[in-house]
This record gives C-alpha cells, structure tokens and sequence, in this order.
C-alpha cells in the first residue's frame, strides 16, 4: 500500500501573477519513488484533466546538473542534508503528511512560472570573472605545474557547487555569497587561477552587488542546506582575497 | 517486407591520405583561414552546450566568429556531459605503463569493434593529450597525488591506466571548465547567449545549412535566427527508450529535424548499454542513474551459482557465488568492455540467477576492496557514488553489496560526418554524442568526454574555417525561412488542439518498453519486425489520443515533451530498420541470430565492414554505404579472455 498525502504547491502564472498555494491530493504513493517522481504523476493527472501541470525545473535527476529546487516545507531540497530535490525519495516522509512545496523566493531569482525561477544572475556573476583566461591550444603540458594534493582536494571540495541556487534562497539576506565564493576559491587555490585572482574576487563581488543579493551576516543558512556541502569558510576566503584586490 | 530502399555509396572525401600520423596535420594544414577581420561578419550557430557546444561556441568566440549559442536548460552549464562520472581517456603515458597515441587509437578502434573510422580514431586518440593540456590550464581540479602530478585510473577495455578523473565527477568539472570558457566570451560579447531555447527546424537554403527556427520557452515565441554555418551539438538519443540515463530534456528533435532537411543518419541502431546502473524499482520510474564504470576497478560482479537462490547476499557462502565476469574473462575481467559486461549480466538474469526485485540485477561487491584497502580508502574513492546508490535505494553499499543492471546510456550512431565533421547539408557540422563518428559500435568509458572535448576545442574550430572561408553566404531565401516556421507552427498548433485521453509520456513509456523489449540488448529478426509493426500503429495512436494541456505562447512543459516523443517515434521506425538490416552482431548491436558457440558476437565483415548511411525518404529510408577500411588495425574478432 501506497502513502496518501496531501500537497500545497505554489502557482503562479507568471511574474506578473500575484500567485498562491494550491491544495492537491496525491494518493498510492510509492516510498521508493523520487520525489519529482510523485510531482510527475500529480502532473500526469492534471494534464489528464485538462489543468495546467506544475511547472518545475530539472533535468538530470541524479544531482548534479542544479536545475531542480524547490523549497519543501519550508527548507530549500527538503529536510535530508546534502540532497537536491531530485534525489529526495518519498520514504522520508511520513503517510498522511502535508507537504508545502514553494520555489526559490528571493528579488534577483524572479518567479518565470509555479516552482521555476529566474536563475540567470549567477551566469553574469561567473561572465564577471569565474573563469581562467586561456585560449584552446596555447596550454602548456598538464605537468608543467605540479600543484600540491592538499590545494587540488580544497580546490576541487569548492568546485562541486551546483549552481542550483539553494544557498540563496535559504539565507535571510538572499546573499549569493557562497555560490560566488566557492568559484573564487575554486580558482584562487590554483597555481592556474592565481594571475587572475584580483580581479576575479573584485569583479565577481561587484556582480553579486549589482545584480541585488544581500550581504553576508555569517547565519550559515547557505551551507546547511547546500546539497554540495560548500563550506563556509569559502566565504571568509572571499572576502580575504576581495579586501586584497581592493587595496 | 523489405523497409529501405539501396541508394549509391557514400565517401568521405575529406580525410587526407598518407600515413596516419600525418592526417591530421595535413588537413589542418589543408584548411584555409579566414582573416580575422573578416571573422567577425560570419555568423555561426552552434546549438547546445555540453562539451562539445559549449567548448565549440567558446573556441569559435575566441577565434573572433560571431557566435549565437542556444540551450533548452536555463544555464548553459546544465547540459547533460555534466552527468559523466568516471573520467577522461588521454594517451599522456604518465605512468610509464606502456601507453602511447597509438595504444589509445588501437584499443578504440577495437573497442568499438571495427566499426569506426581509423582517420577519425586515430586524431581523436592525438588531439586526447591537448584536451588534458587544456583543462588543466583552465582549473580544472583534477586529481592529484602527494608529488601535486596528475592520478589516473583504468578504465573497461585497456590495461593501462589512461584515465583521469576529478573523484566521480569529472565530466561537471570538465563543462563548468567549458562553461566558464563559454561564459567569459559571452562577457566578450562574441558569443550571444540564448538559455530555454529550444531548436525546432533547421533552415535549409541554396542547398546550405542556413539557420534554425526555435521556440522561446518561456514565452512560447517562435524565433528564426540565421547564420553562415550551424552546429549542433544536441547529444544523443538514448531517451528514445524512455528510460535511459540521459538527462529527462535530453531528446532527438534537432538532429530528427536536420535529417528529415537532408542530413543523412548513420548506424542509428548502436546503443550502447551501460552494465552499471541502478536497477528499475517500479513502473513510476523517470529515469536510470549511472553507476561509474570507475567502480568496476574495486568491485566485484557476482550473482549466486544456483538460480532461484533468495538468500540476502550476506548469507551466501562464498563457494555458492559465481563471480562470472572474472571466470568467463579472466583476462580483463570485471573490467570486460560495457557490452560485453551487459549481456553477460542479461544471461546471468535470465538464468534465474538474478538479484533483486524481480530478479533483475547482479551483485557488484565491494567487501574484498573494503577488506584489502581500508574503508577509508574505499570512501576517498567513491564515497559520492556510495552516498548517491544509498540515496536512490536505502541500501548502505559498504554493508551489502550494490545492485546493477545495465540500462542504456549513450548512442554511438547520429548524423553522419565527413572528416571535418561535416554533415551531407553543406554547412551543417555536427559533433559529440550527436553525430557518429569516432567509437564504431561500442563507447570505450571515458571516451564520450574526450571526444566531445576533441570536437568542440580542436577539430571542429580548425575544419569550419574552411567551410566559412568562402562566406558569408548572403541573404537567406524568406520561403525557406517561412515554410520551416510554418511547420513548426503546424506541430505546436496540432498538438494543443487533440482532445485525447493520454499523455506524451504514457506513449513515451510505451514506446521505450518497445524498445528496450525488441531492440535492446539482444535483437532478433522477430522482435525487430514486431517492433516495425507496432511503432507505425503506436504513433497513428498517438496523434489521435495525445494530450496537451495549456497554450502555445507561455511556459508549458507538457508542450515540450510532446514534440519531443513525436520525433521519437521516427527514430525508433529508422533505428529498427538499421538494426533489421545489419544481421550481424557488433559491438553494442548484438543479433541473436549471428553468435559463436560462447554466445559471443559474431561479426560478419564480409558483408558489413560499412557505415549505414541513412538518407531520409517520403516511403521509406535509402541506405548509402561507406565502406570502412583498416590499414593498420587488423581486423579480428574481439577477445577479452
């Protein structure tokens, strides 16, 4: 036997739409499927009676890829650590349950439609300096540089972020300074990153302003619920290298 | 009943001639340049943003073209090659273990079971040492061993360690490398952006490759946008069989499209099946998760010797297990090529030797590996991998050994190219997963990485310019422009005014059942003409039942997928009549019919050493075949015992 459970979801027609929760009943539902597996079958049926489907990014569904996100009872991916929404199964919750399911809210994450947001100031925020400047072909050989174990393992710790947007969606000042600090220390513990590491830090935290993410005040929301486990300590980083390439 | 009609061969003409190790240099030498300043006016399209589009749209950027990329995800660094676990092949030879440009090219060639290019594998296995080049200057975080060099790891089908990896994600770190490269020029202004995007026609004009027709999907709008050359770069088609372990978006649209305006499909019946994956738990399921190959170095794969035996694994003695791979090859063992590691699974399976709900799954065990290494060790690892089985199945793997069973996972046919990776549309080049050019008829692991990569940063950026250096190709005919529009407003309108009674994605689910039950893993005669049978009526069913709830000109994600399983269905008719066709086994197409005495494929090279070549027909395709020739691998049959 299946779990019953009774879902509240956000809709909203677009950006302009005010929207609201909308109760459904989803019944017989399996503990071993996904949970966007059980929005699937919701949809299923909708389509079915003519509604429209709640509308919900994702696309890998194996973790990875941070289209999907949705903030599950009132915890951005739901209640299990170091989990996206795609990889969270239905034998986490309890049969009977109400479970409210709302996108990502914070001013530069538009809402475009239901659980979809706008997620593309991260992309300007990278545009700004998340990158290492060299061209295809004029790389030297790959052992040319040895780089110590210990900065490649932090490096690479960093580099796991997503991009899904968690972080900001759960912190009360909607700061995006983790996902940016995890690119920084990323490439500024590199040997490679390091010519750039300046204006890296400079140009990516004046993006972050002016795309209109609040500030940091340390609450550690962001790493909490980060599906990646970006540490906080990224963020100290950040703020070391950005004073740095500000004097 | 025959299903195709025979058309004339077909030739690549553009691979130079020579001794292998200089084909390439002589072709980039052979490939005129355009001036930089005149770069500036030629427009290229490049569609989609995995490794091969994304490396290929930052690349092209960088040399100064004017580039419009397009993406259906809402960041060009969602594409699917972010997915890849294990690794990056690279002949580097950094261990000293034996391995050389031309180790690489002869393992792939036999690898893909004499079924691709030599000219092609042998600059794909040449160009492997720039990509790591590449991806190391670009802070791709490799790993590395106390001395800071590079680690590798061995992969299925070699014996020497070749492959690098970033723990078991090498294939985001390498995009996010691409996608920084990708966004940088976009910052540039090189290259103009276009996320949620969805290609939909392709603008053929003059007899060139001259656009694209996409569908804005969010507000629904549908664009035309022209260029001198386009590239697509979309992937492979894996999620014709419903479930696969492509990313749910991942579709056949833009490659269908192109090929119903001229582009010709070759051996779309190559799907490789991957031996690792998660197995199916029930019938709500979207998707199949990958488990690394990377696994296969540590773990081991075993069912129990006698079937119908439902004891916990814990509770089998040792004696009663039949670590199979390890008896049947003892060569490579658990480290057989994929297909030969899929079929064995299948056997075992059918057997009634199976483990798991429904008896579909083998052991992959890592007790030994924990016992020898430490866990510790283990966990450095694949603690990712473990964490992720733990979260789909609720099983710990380092207390009971995983489950797998073999799902597809890539496609080794797409559009056909020349050497330059040209399609038969003058001006349409087409490179990754999505086109067919460089694993025969099996995938090495590691090797999808490496070619998207090869393609998109070195070869593509080299051959195009030849091709644009007789542009800009001038107005583009406003008829072309308006019929494919047309067209596609058509489907769209189609589509949202059925009032059926089912969704696409029951068809969807019905015809990927048809697919996995009768041109999976093993194909016969029978089951392929059952399938030709079945699709037509499946599809008829399907534009009269379908339903599409929501209008044209806003978000709708119903919409989407609907266009999508309607391409679908024209590509399983074409994949059937391809692996109808070709009655030997190779690689990942085994027909029951054509097996030795082991059970092992049999290929038949007498008549098939060819490329299937499929050009599009109003009744039926027309094969063109482009006979394959080995000048320096010879041809033998596969051995990995």
């Amino acid at each position: 036997m299946g779990m019953n459970l009774t879902l509240k979801v956000w809709r909203q027609k677009g950006p302009e739409d005010k929207g609201r929760m909308v109760t459904y009943r989803v019944e017989d539902v399996s503990p071993d499927m996904s949970f966007l597996e059980m929005l699937d079958v919701l949809n299923e049926r909708l389509i079915l009676e003519g509604d429209d489907p709640v509308a919900f990014d994702h696309d890998c569904r194996e973790g990875i890829c941070g289209m999907c996100g949705m903030v599950i009872n009132g915890v951005a991916h739901g209640e299990q650590v170091a989990t996206t929404t795609c990889q969270l199964h239905m034998r986490h919750f309890a049969d009977g349950a109400v479970i409210t399911v709302e996108p990502w809210r914070a001013a530069p994450f538009p809402v475009v439609k239901d659980l979809v947001v706008d997620r593309s100031a991260f992309d300007r925020i990278i545009q700004a300096g998340g990158f290492v400047s060299v061209p295809a072909g004029s790389a030297p050989d790959a052992h040319s540089v040895p780089v110590k174990k210990a900065d490649a393992d932090a490096a690479f710790d960093a580099a796991t972020c997503i991009g899904c947007g968690a972080c900001v969606a759960a912190c009360p000042n909607g700061s995006a300074s983790l996902f940016t600090a995890a690119k920084i220390t990323h490439l500024g513990l590199l040997p490679q990153g390091a010519p750039e590491r300046d204006s890296r830090a400079r140009d990516m935290v004046e993006q972050m302003d002016a795309e209109g993410f609040g500030g940091c005040t340390n609450t550690g929301e962001c790493t909490a619920v980060c599906p990646k486990g970006i540490p906080l300590d990224t963020i100290a980083r950040m703020n070391r290298d950005y004073l740095r390439a500000a004097r | 009943m025959t299903y195709y009609t025979e058309g004339e061969p077909l030739r690549d003409t553009k691979a130079p001639a020579g001794p292998i190790e200089d084909r390439w240099e002589k072709r980039k030498f052979g490939a005129r340049l355009v001036n930089p300043a005149n770069k500036r006016k030629l427009r290229v399209i490049v569609v989609g943003t995995g490794l091969a589009g994304g490396s290929a749209a930052a690349t092209l950027g960088e040399l100064g073209y004017n580039v419009t990329s397009f993406c259906y995800q809402d960041s060009p660094r969602r594409a699917h090659s972010i997915a890849a676990q294990g690794g990056i092949n690279a002949a580097k030879n950094y261990r000293g273990d034996g391995d050389s440009v031309y180790r690489l090219f002869y393992d792939t060639v036999k690898g893909g079971d004499f079924r691709a290019r030599e000219s092609n594998v042998y600059r794909l296995a040449q160009v492997s040492v720039n990509i790591i080049d590449q991806a190391v200057a670009q802070g791709v975080p490799f790993a590395r061993e106390y001395g800071g060099l590079l680690d590798t790891r061995s992969f299925g089908g070699a014996q020497v360690s070749r492959t690098f990896y970033a723990r078991g994600q090498t294939g985001q770190q390498l995009l996010l490398g691409a996608y920084q490269a990708l966004e940088r020029q976009i910052a540039a202004g090189t290259v103009t952006m276009h996320t949620r995007h969805e290609m939909l026609d392709l603008i053929v004009s003059g007899g060139r490759a001259r656009g694209v027709i996409v569908r804005d999907m969010v507000t629904g709008e549908i664009e035309r946008h022209l260029a001198d050359a386009v590239v697509l770069a979309t992937g492979g088609y894996g999620n014709v069989f419903f479930l696969s372990t492509n990313a749910k978006g991942c579709n056949t649209t833009a490659i269908w499209r192109a090929h119903r305006r001229g582009a010709m499909f070759a051996n779309p019946c190559y799907t490789q099946i991957h031996p690792t994956c998660i197995p199916v738990s029930g019938d709500y399921q979207s998707k199949l998760t990958l488990m690394s190959e990377s696994l296969r170095n540590d773990g081991r794969v075993w069912v129990p010797l006698e079937a119908g035996d439902d004891r916990p694994a814990s509770r089998i003695p040792e004696e009663e297990r039949d670590y199979y791979l390890e008896r049947v090859y003892p060569a490579f063992g658990n480290l057989v090529p994929r297909d030969i590691a899929s079929r064995a699974a299948k056997n075992v399976c059918d057997e009634g030797r199976g483990v798991g709900p429904g008896g579909l799954g083998v052991y992959l065990d890592f007790a030994d590996a924990i016992r020898r290494l430490g866990r510790d060790a283990v966990e450095k690892k694949y603690g990712n991998l473990f964490e992720m089985y733990e979260r789909i199945t609720g099983e710990d793997p380092y207390t009971q050994p995983m489950r797998i069973y073999p799902a597809v996972h890539y496609t080794m046919g797409g559009l056909w190219v020349d050497y330059d990776l040209q399609s038969t549309i003058p001006g349409l080049f087409v490179i990754g997963e999505a086109n067919f050019s460089d694993h025969g008829a099996n995938r090495l692991g590691a090797s999808a990485l490496m070619q998207g990569l090869a393609d998109g940063y070195f070869v593509l950026p080299t051959t195009i310019g030849d091709y644009l250096a007789d542009g800009p190709y001038g107005e583009v005919d406003e008829d072309d422009i308006a019929e494919a529009e047309v067209a596609v407003r058509e489907k769209i309108d189609r589509l949202l005014s059925n009032d059926g009674d089912r969704t696409a994605d029951s068809f969807h689910r019905e015809l990927g059942r048809l697919m996995w039950d009768h041109c999976g893993m093993e194909r016969t005669e029978e089951s392929l003409r059952k399938a030709l049978e079945r699709i037509p009526e499946l599809r008829e069913e399907f534009w009269r039942r379908v339903k599409v709830s929501g209008d044209a000109d806003e978000l709708n994600q119903a919409l989407e997928r609907a266009g999508r399983v309607a391409d679908f269905f024209d590509l399983a008719e074409l994949m059937c009549v391809d692996a109808l066709h070709r009655t030997e086994s190779c690689g990942g197409h085994f027909r029951a019919e054509s097996q030795d005495a082991d059970g092992e494929a049999l290929r038949d090279d007498e008549r098939f050493a060819y490329v299937a070549a499929w050009e599009h027909g109003e009744r039926s395709p027309v094969l063109h075949r482009e006979e394959l020739r080995y000048e320096y691998v010879t041809m033998s049959q596969r051995s990995y015992k």
